[in-house]
């Protein structure tokens, strides 16, 4: 039994502990600072999430106790750090209840994990006229990597549409998976728009023909959790500073008999049993995809994110940014003149909108000054922006420290940008 | 805080911005080129009509974007009409400061405009915004690649 679903039961039988979120914001330092006087509402988690104590410490901890490199070297140190670092990987085998912690390949962001996907699997399993189903929702990272592979090996990139809610047309997804389909890459969860996708449904269609999927699970595993194995997906990837771990750390996830068929990404140090100048013989998972030193604070740092999490409980966690979301959706129908970007039934913790008669950037500037802080731009789906016909959109997006009180300040924010532009 | 905004969006900027001047695309255009702002996925496209002389007779852009880089092209386009290349160009050199720099750093460039500069002082508020910065000197930016001979410009 995994995290999530032990924490659901807890829910169910009311012997989980209420989700305070006063209490949690304490564990962010970062939350107690001021923005040009006034106090920070941060609203950009998507982009990026704040850190709590929990993982600076662990961090501190790390260079100032137990530093050194791992995987090499016989002395204290070494030993203790490499455990440190191979328990975070167990962590996040836990996390996402892979079903074993070779499974989990750490690379330096979820963007790196896609093109580690491209490079190694693609470029050995790809022939030119072989299909890849894309999205419409999809961020760059898992466009660009694709249409990289493309210009070298003349596959075919092909795209699920979406409707005007921003709700995948899974209907066109069923009719694009052919003979020729490899590989479907699809986003958990829209960064732009909050949009869940029906990814058990996208995996069991694609597995009846045949056809691996990797998912992009940047949002996805932050807001909703993931169980690997549940959902039976072949690659799972994220990154760390989502996750309110540190950046430089990203996740990929990939069935172990997938991955032993994979050649290595990058040579060097940490991924090979024995080097002569005539011949090199690679490690086995998951070291032949960690060449070189690894992020080695950074790894621990998420694993103490995680176990961060998990403490908190992720239902708990999506129960409350839900409640924020709905609250703040509200606010914001009943100012004249937004419009929302994203209405699926089957969102999360993302408002993207724009507002009458003032550009994303305008609206992001003004409200910036009454310590607001939200994106403003194309959140690097253009493609996505491309559909709505808009340059850009202002996207509040909600974590779990966030609060009703923070929504409001968002409204009235946004009321003060109508009063500018009249 | 207030104060920085209301300098920043003044009156003459909101009113470039919902009506901007010169929005079109003349036919007879004989420079022309295309920026955008990666950041912000804004996009512009300036067009300019130079005679024999090298005078500017005729000066025009297209594009979608915030208050800022509208109000700035608009204004833009009707400063540089009846201006030498090389007086735009110094045009262009002195907004760039203005919008970059603190007053006390700025050199006076020979030939300047002063009446030109300003009308432009409006736009100065963007020193205060340094993100801004880039949506006020896009359109410039582009019409300097026009005046070049290159087709396009990036705020990068």
């Amino acid at each position: 039994m995994n995290e999530i679903t032990k924490v659901r039961q807890e829910l169910e039988t009311g012997t989980a502990a209420p989700f305070d979120v006063y209490e949690v914001r304490k564990d962010f330092p970062i939350l107690s600072r001021t923005v040009y006087g006034k106090p920070l509402v941060y609203l950009d988690s998507a982009a990026s999430a704040q850190k709590p104590r929990q993982v600076i410490d662990a961090m501190v901890s790390c260079m100032t106790e137990e530093y050194s490199n791992v995987h090499r070297g016989l002395h204290w140190l070494s030993a203790t750090a490499t455990t440190r670092f191979e328990a975070a990987r167990k962590t996040v085998q836990r996390f996402i209840n892979a079903r074993e912690d070779r499974e989990i390949i750490f690379t330096r962001s979820a963007t790196e994990a896609i093109n580690l996907v491209a490079a190694s699997w693609g470029r050995t399993n790809l022939r030119e006229g072989d299909e890849i189903i894309v999205s419409q929702m999809e961020h760059h990272a898992n466009i660009v990597p694709w249409q990289m592979l493309r210009t070298e090996k003349g596959i075919v990139l092909k795209v699920v549409p979406i409707d005007e809610s921003g709700t995948l047309l899974m209907d066109e997804y069923e009719k694009l998976l052919g003979p020729k389909t490899k590989l479907v890459a699809i986003s958990h969860m829209s960064n732009a728009l909050g949009t869940i996708n029906p990814v058990k449904d996208i995996v069991r269609l694609a597995h009846e023909k045949g056809v691996p999927v990797l998912l992009d699970g940047c949002q996805g595993v932050t807001h909703l959790g993931v169980d690997v194995q549940d959902l039976d997906v072949d690659f799972y990837v994220f990154s760390g500073h989502k996750l309110y771990g540190p950046t430089g750390v990203g996740v990929l996830y990939g069935k172990a008999e997938i991955l032993e068929g994979m050649p290595p990404y990058q040579g060097g140090g940490d991924m090979i049993a024995r080097v002569t100048f005539e011949e090199t013989t690679f490690k086995g998972l998951p070291h032949r995809f960690e060449a070189g030193t690894p992020a080695i604070v950074e790894v621990i740092g998420l694993g103490a994110a995680l176990e961060y999490l998990m403490g908190l409980g992720l239902d708990r966690i999506a129960a409350h940014e839900h409640d924020v979301l709905t609250y703040a959706t509200e606010l914001l129908s009943e100012i004249p003149g937004v419009r929302i970007y994203g209405t699926s039934p089957h969102k999360a913790s993302i408002l993207s909108f724009t507002l009458e008669g003032a550009h994303p950037h305008d609206v992001g500037t003004i409200i910036d000054r009454a310590g607001v802080a939200v994106r403003a731009g194309h959140h690097c789906a253009q493609p996505l922006m491309d559909f709505y016909n808009v340059a850009a959109t202002a996207r509040a997006s909600f974590g779990l420290y966030n609060t009703r009180e923070e929504a409001e300040a968002l409204a009235g924010a946004l009321r003060r940008v109508k009063e500018i532009f009249g | 805080m207030l104060d920085e905004l209301r300098d920043l969006y003044q009156e003459v900027i909101l009113d470039h911005g919902k009506n901007p001047r010169n929005f079109r695309h003349p036919e007879d255009a004989n420079r022309e080129a295309k920026g955008d702002n990666p950041m912000c996925g804004d996009k512009v496209a300036v067009f300019l009509k130079v005679n024999g002389d090298g005078i500017v007779e005729d000066a025009a852009f297209e594009g979608r974007g915030c208050a800022i880089s509208t109000a700035s092209a608009s204004m833009m386009t009707e400063l540089v009409v009846g201006r030498s290349e090389e007086q735009v160009k110094t045009l262009f050199e002195s907004f760039h400061e203005m919008c970059t720099k603190d007053d006390h750093e700025h050199v006076h460039h020979d030939g300047v405009d002063d009446e030109a500069m300003e009308k432009l002082q409006v736009l100065a508020g963007v020193r205060q915004f340094p993100m801004r910065v880039k949506c006020a000197t896009l359109a410039w930016h582009t019409m300097d690649a026009a005046l070049k001979g290159g087709a396009k410009a990036s705020t990068e």
